[in-house]
């Protein structure tokens, strides 16, 4: 074998090597007996499922009410998924169809609108939601994450620019309403799209910190996210193997999609790239 | 000619549906005549006082007020209450006058369309597009909209803990008192410099090192040669499909100074422990490193991506001219690298401004120093203007500080924005 290739495979080993320590040794951590961070053993010599078991059961000396942040979790999630998409598929399809006054200058808008980091206002959401006593309840966490979406309007508008007129226009010789063409129509052929979005959403809303800890404030409310900085940060990594578990029941379903997905993301960052 | 047009027009002006009543729209004319005595209603009796509630922000705090013999304490006026009726009355009145507008409009068409003898139905899609935006409209007018309009004033008051939180005491207008603050006054402008020369410094090195290590771990697989393409991209991808949050906790723990089980392999081997996230510099090295181990797959995926898209023929004919795989390299593959990704490095400079996550659940901008005020040796201007907000409640530092990063970002985006327009245009390597 050419040096120049040896070389190449120990360092292609020790980067996969990096790659997947730390998910490798959480996720053995999560079987070890104990409650340690540091085992001399990479391997646990003895495999347990009682971490999985802690995480659903009270037990009177600490309250993790993991299968409350769970649920949770997967409340939010859900339902900024679906109205989230929703409205973000409605606006599209209104800018890609319509020929209406101001289009264009609101198109501008929501361009310029969509480059302001949504969290810079974190300040803002936060004193206005605190105001109207309207923190620490999951519908505001909801509202706050899918009210913005309409504002990464502009991939599923390319793609229903895509779809020919003259389906609709033959659909309107046939009497059809304006309704009907939208949800007979456009949203059937638009599945590719709806189920980008959808993940999308989805997956933005399981992952986020920063709102959820903003606004949600009562240990019942929290989403995992919060939960499980909540459980490194006042437990100072005593319960680690607990935490292990927590993050391989967390990590599971999106981990699981994006390598599902990996070629699809692929295509769709790059094609982000070469636009600019 | 223009009669029907004109008087419509006027009528219209004087009176909200007057122009349309004319025209013989009935129905339509009476909903715009009710719709404009509501409108006169509100703007006489609310408008007024709410607006001049934003003017004053109120000028009574909790106070004792005599009833009977008894002095009793009476709730005062709640500043940042009037603060929002006063801007929600604004925007109230900004559309009114645009519903003004339209509704001359309207008039002078529909009047001219009767001259020309025209139907008098409206389009039949008219309607429909509005019907779909306005939800849309609502949430981005509400959520996005409103809290940067509400920002922006907050930085101009003294809205801040410990002396002027509502309900109980009132919050002034101070101009650009707070901006003075964060930029002269002692401890504020240390730590305002301090956290901005950080931000900069952790935004350029992570920016550049996870531009790079991800165009070379790229072409390392890349290579002729080299076997299990797909698996090694497999593998090195996984990072980035762990949610973050989740691997940054678990880096937060690899990295523990007394427990963690890197510092106990540096122990076996004889070496001592690093405290890894407790000291200034080995925290910066550290958020740096792990930012690197999730921001490198990122721009792996798209180098190959590019890798793919590069035309064969150009290595054909530097192979036909028989240049070495070395010049090869030097004069097709890197030059079309950096050219199809330099605009990515804006985009990812940008990102890494507002890297939240990475600072705050790695190290919470800790290890924390006497010498900043509210903020540690790692805190990013986000993680420091987040904390303001939730911990210590001071929002008018908090707003300034958002302000001044969103015209840094806005700025950063306009040039990006511009620069790949004209970089489309010169399509220099095709």
């Amino acid at each position: 074998m050419k040096p120049r290739l040896l070389i190449s495979y120990i360092l292609l080993a020790f980067i996969g090597v990096m790659s997947l320590y730390p998910a490798l040794w959480t996720v053995l951590s999560s079987f070890r007996v104990g409650n340690s961070l540091f085992s001399d053993h990479f391997i646990p010599q003895t495999w347990t499922l009682d971490h999985y078991r802690d995480l659903f059961r009270a037990r009177a000396d600490r309250y993790i009410p993991y299968a409350h942040w769970y649920w949770n979790t997967l409340q939010v999630a859900t339902l900024s998924m679906v109205i989230g998409t929703l409205i973000q598929l409605l606006t599209a399809y209104a800018f890609s169809r319509f020929r209406f006054r101001g289009r264009k200058a609101m198109m501008m808008a929501i361009m310029v609108l969509g480059m302001f980091p949504g969290f810079l206002s974190i300040m803002a959401i936060f004193v206005l939601l605190n105001t109207f006593n309207l923190l620490d309840t999951k519908w505001a966490l909801i509202i706050v994450y899918s009210a913005g979406s309409a504002l990464g309007m502009f991939v599923a508008k390319g793609f229903f620019d895509t779809i020919p007129r003259s389906l609709e226009e033959a659909a309107k010789i046939d009497g059809a309403s304006e309704m009907t063409i939208f949800m007979r129509i456009i949203l059937p052929l638009s599945r590719p799209i709806i189920t980008y979005i959808s993940l999308m959403t989805f997956t933005g809303a399981w992952v986020d910190f920063i709102f959820a800890r903003a606004i949600l404030r009562s240990p019942e409310q929290w989403t995992l996210a919060v939960g499980l900085w909540n459980l490194v940060d006042s437990y100072n990594s005593t319960e680690f193997t607990l935490f292990a578990a927590g993050c391989v029941l967390v990590a599971i379903p999106i981990t699981s999609l994006y390598m599902y997905t990996q070629r699809f993301l692929v295509s769709g960052l790059t094609a982000g790239a070469s636009k600019g | 000619m223009n009669r029907h047009a004109r008087a419509a027009g006027w009528l219209s002006a004087l009176f909200m549906g007057l122009g349309q009543l004319y025209n013989r729209q009935y129905v339509k004319g009476l909903v715009m005549i009710l719709a404009h005595a509501a409108i006169i209603y509100t703007t006489v009796v609310k408008l007024p006082s709410y607006l001049k509630g934003l003017i004053t922000l109120g000028d009574k705090g909790v106070h004792l007020e005599k009833v009977g013999k008894m002095s009793k304490l009476v709730p005062g006026d709640h500043s940042i209450f009037m603060l929002i009726h006063g801007v929600l009355a604004g925007i109230a009145l900004l559309v009114f006058i645009f519903i003004y507008v339209l509704n001359i409009r309207d008039a002078v068409t529909i009047g001219r369309r009767r001259e020309q003898g025209a139907s008098l139905r409206p389009l039949q899609n008219g309607l429909f597009p509005w019907m779909l935006l306005a939800l849309p409209i609502i949430g981005v007018l509400v959520f996005t909209v409103m809290p940067i309009v509400f920002t922006s004033l907050i930085a101009f008051t003294n809205y801040s803990s410990p002396n002027h939180i509502p309900a109980k005491n009132l919050v002034d207008w101070v101009g650009f008192d707070t901006f003075h603050k964060l930029f002269t006054l002692g401890v504020w402008s240390n730590t305002f410099v301090g956290v901005m020369t950080w931000t900069f410094i952790w935004a350029i090195t992570a920016t550049v090192t996870c531009y790079f290590g991800g165009i070379l771990v790229a072409l390392l697989i890349n290579q002729e040669g080299i076997k299990f393409k797909g698996f090694w991209r497999l593998l090195f991808v996984l990072p980035y499909a762990i949610p973050q949050f989740v691997s940054l906790l678990i880096m937060k723990n690899l990295l523990n100074e007394k427990f963690g089980p890197i510092n106990k392999y540096f122990e076996a081997f004889g070496l001592q422990g690093l405290p890894w996230l407790n000291d200034p510099f080995w925290a910066k090295v550290s958020v740096i490193v792990v930012n690197m181990w999730i921001g490198v797959p990122v721009s792996m995926i798209l180098v190959m991506g590019i890798l793919t898209t590069i035309p064969k023929d150009l290595y054909e004919a530097a192979d036909v001219d028989g240049a070495s795989g070395w010049m090869k390299f030097r004069n097709i593959t890197l030059p079309y690298i950096l050219f199809a990704t330099a605009p990515l490095l804006i985009t990812q400079f940008a990102g890494n401004i507002n890297n939240f996550n990475v600072i705050y659940l790695l190290t919470g901008g800790g290890p924390a120093t006497i010498a900043y005020n509210n903020a540690g040796k790692t805190d990013l201007l986000v993680t420091w203007l987040y904390k303001l907000t939730l911990d210590f409640n001071q929002y008018n530092i908090a707003a300034s500080i958002s302000i001044l990063l969103f015209l840094f970002i806005a700025a950063l985006s306009i040039t990006m924005f511009v620069r790949t327009r004209s970089f489309k245009e010169e399509d220099m390597i095709q």
